[in-house]
């Protein structure tokens, strides 16, 4: 074996050894440190109480599943909600499969909303990225509102409202897309 | 407003954050690189290392010591991978099989981040802070390094020596990346990326638990981005809200992602004392990726294939908040970069859009390519360019004042050919193999695709997936390992051999002979080359997959 090999691939461990206390201790202890006393909330997961008891993350989504009608339906998830298994669906752009599932989500939103399939939004017949997307566009939020709004006995302008609470608009004013967070739109129905 | 005035707000916004550093970040890893003075933490870690800093290393000691150090620290990933339930906050989780083990530590090694496992599901958070990200910042300055080595080869002139890899390694992470990945995570944690080291339980209004995953998200996220490695901290990697919360950590990421690849460039013309030169090279970079974003958010907002039309846009596997635009950009940027970090399922893009994306990998990594192997690959690039341009006009081809002989074509001609044939052996391996139907997400052409992807994204240590693919078992776990590994060394070894070619020779006068490579021009010629090259090498490749796709 080469000499000189041998002798740098040692200095290489002694400099690895001396980094893994650097960047994989003291850097992550620092980060944790400042998130905590600076953001103590949003470093801990923004965790939601409702009556003393912690319901969820404000931003993780759950799964309302459409068969409640009661509540406002978050997206179709491939986690089906589950916080230790993010995932996509992965279906390609023109697999059966995914073909097959968006009608069966259109027809099943079109009888639920009593709707015409052509009102429904994309994001509402689509599985998000994460699995886990916490929120859905606001015209899919409007297309429940009739529907929650006689499940709970409300008025429709009132569960409207409530909506638009729980709406925000492109984050400082053009970035991204708007957008209602479901978790908490449900915690307010819930409140009343 | 609407989505488009948003849209190229956005993109705005970033090429001018982008504009805005481009030269005093440049000039800043300039200085890093060339000042004499050490700091004197960096003394006393020296000292204790027993490297002397002042001492400088041939072309041939400087491979071994990225080689020795490369080895090392395969060898301890992959025993704090597999032995993690020793460790603490192992959160119960047993250790990774070993061809798991391998594979995953051989693709942070490589700054790769290939994943064959779900993060949340499979790693402890002594794994994920003390193992992997100790490599997202490692193995990226291992890549600054090696390209700032071929640089001082063409800044030295008679000289046996190309500096000292060790200093490098040492102020590549604790000038640049480190303070820069501290800022950056705390910025992510304001916007809502996490930070501790707790699994929470909660009880859902709607019946049911749900476990709202913990950890220490926020300070792997930022050097994720910013040594372009990729590797997710969860499963759904930038798409999950603890990793990349809002628009503006979108944006944040995408920044990060492109500053060091982008500002190298200015530091390759600050050293060689032509900023110009340093511009011609962005302008090539920024052609190739400006055109894969053109492309990508044409088909993916125009909702161009079979499912998005049907559903009324391109929503599979994107994310509510950043919609179509910020999905595409920052799916050219990842895929552009070598990052591989993803914000929204690429297995699930239009035909175009995804195709569009495995052609920026197929470029061989080079707009901009990932932190340091951007710049050492088009600069590969740009010696084969004056070469063809010489043979056009039959004169000796020269870049930066050295001669391009044969010696440095043959280590071009090596490093160029190289990855491709990597490529195209595995994808020819997998496909022969009758199993491998089997294991893809989809059927037809696409799962084609998949399998392409696999091997372009290993062996040009990118490591995003069209992640329908299944590649848990041994041949994959394995086939992929070597693709990064050889796809990573390989290149390398050749560069620095090039590197030490340049570095010997004298500087040879400008005349009026010399093809300026300072000028629109030469950038011209260089994309030219650098697309023929890729449309020689995968274009039946492409045919098969992508394109039959989208003509379907």
């Amino acid at each position: 074996m080469n000499k000189d090999f041998i002798r740098q691939t040692f200095v290489g461990l002694k400099i690895l050894l001396v980094m893994t206390v650097v960047l994989g201790i003291a850097y992550p202890a620092a980060v944790w440190g400042v998130g905590q006393v600076a953001f103590h909330d949003k470093a801990n997961g923004q965790i939601v109480s409702q009556d003393g008891k912690d319901v969820g993350s404000a931003i993780i989504g759950q799964n309302f599943k459409v068969k409640d009608p009661e509540w406002f339906h978050g997206r179709p998830s491939a986690a089906e909600y589950d916080g230790l298994a993010s995932a996509p669906s992965n279906l390609g752009p023109s697999n059966p499969d995914l073909l097959k599932a968006i009608k069966e989500r259109q027809q099943e939103i079109a009888r639920t909303e009593g709707v015409d399939v052509s009102e429904i939004p994309a994001d509402a017949v689509t599985a998000s990225a994460s699995g886990l997307d916490p929120y859905i566009s606001p015209e899919y939020a409007a297309l429940q509102v009739d529907r929650v709004a006689r499940e709970r006995n409300l008025s429709a302008s009132a569960v409207r409202a409530l909506v638009r609470d729980n709406t925000s608009g492109r984050q400082l004013g053009f970035l991204g897309e708007p957008k209602v967070n479901v978790l908490r739109l449900n915690l307010t129905l819930e409140r009343l | 407003m609407n989505d488009t005035v948003s849209g190229l707000l956005m993109l705005g916004l970033l090429v001018a954050l982008l504009a805005a550093v481009y030269a005093p970040v440049g000039d800043y890893m300039a200085r890093v690189f060339t000042t004499s003075s050490h700091w004197r933490i960096e003394k006393r870690l020296y000292r204790l290392i027993g490297v002397n800093p002042d001492s400088e290393q041939t072309a041939r000691s400087y491979t071994l010591s990225v080689l020795g150090f490369s080895l090392v620290s395969i060898i301890a990933l992959y025993l704090i991978l597999v032995g993690q339930s020793l460790l603490p906050f192992d959160r119960g989780l047993p250790g990774m099989p070993w061809e798991m083990g391998l594979n995953t530590s051989i693709s942070f090694v490589t700054n790769t981040n290939w994943q064959s496992y779900g993060g949340e599901s499979t790693l402890g958070f002594a794994a994920q802070a003390g193992g992997l990200a100790v490599q997202n910042f490692l193995s990226a300055a291992v890549g600054i390094a090696v390209a700032v080595a071929l640089i001082r080869g063409f800044v030295r002139s008679r000289s046996g020596e190309l500096g000292n890899f060790w200093v490098d390694l040492v102020r590549g992470t604790l000038r640049i990346l480190l303070p820069v990945a501290f800022v950056g995570a705390i910025l992510l944690i304001s916007q809502g990326a996490i930070q501790n080291f707790g699994d929470h339980t909660v009880h859902a209004i709607s019946g049911g638990t749900q476990v709202i995953p913990g950890g220490p998200a926020a300070s792997q996220e930022s050097i994720k981005e910013l040594g372009t490695n990729g590797g997710g901290f969860f499963n759904a990697n930038s798409a999950h809200p603890f990793e990349n919360p809002t628009p503006f950590s979108n944006l944040l990421e995408m920044f990060f992602i492109l500053v060091i690849p982008i500002s190298l460039t200015r530091t390759l013309g600050t050293m060689v004392g032509s900023r110009k030169q340093g511009l011609s090279i962005l302008g090539a970079m920024t052609f190739l990726i400006g055109a894969a974003v053109a492309l990508t958010t044409w088909a993916e907002v125009g909702a161009h294939s079979q499912a998005a039309r049907l559903a009324g846009g391109a929503m599979e596997g994107k994310e509510t908040q950043f919609g179509t635009w910020l999905s595409s950009m920052f799916a050219v940027f990842t895929t552009g970069t070598s990052t591989g970090a993803v914000n929204a399922s690429h297995d699930s893009f239009t035909p175009v859009g995804g195709g569009t994306v495995l052609v920026n990998m197929m470029l061989g990594e080079v707009s901009p390519g990932g932190v340091g192997a951007g710049i050492y690959g088009i600069l590969v690039m740009a010696i084969l360019t004056v070469f063809i341009a010489g043979l056009m006009v039959g004169r000796t081809p020269e870049l930066l004042g050295k001669k391009i002989g044969r010696k440095e074509m043959t280590y071009v001609a090596l490093y160029t050919l190289s990855v491709p044939a990597i490529v195209l052996v595995g994808i020819g391996a997998a496909i022969a193999r009758s199993s491998t139907t089997d294991v893809m997400g989809n059927p037809g052409g696409h799962g084609f695709s998949e399998v392409v992807y696999a091997f372009t994204s290993a062996a040009n240590n990118n490591g995003s997936a069209f992640g329908g693919i299944t590649v848990t078992s041994d041949f994959f776990q394995l086939s992929l390992a070597a693709a990064m590994l050889l796809g990573r060394f390989i290149p390398i070894i050749f560069v620095l051999a090039l590197a030490g070619s340049l570095a010997k020779q004298g500087k040879v006068p400008v005349t009026a002979g010399t093809l300026p490579t300072h000028t629109p021009l030469f950038a011209g010629l260089l994309v030219g080359v650098i697309l023929l090259i890729t449309g020689l090498t995968f274009f039946p490749a492409l045919a098969l997959g992508p394109l039959a796709e989208a003509l379907s």
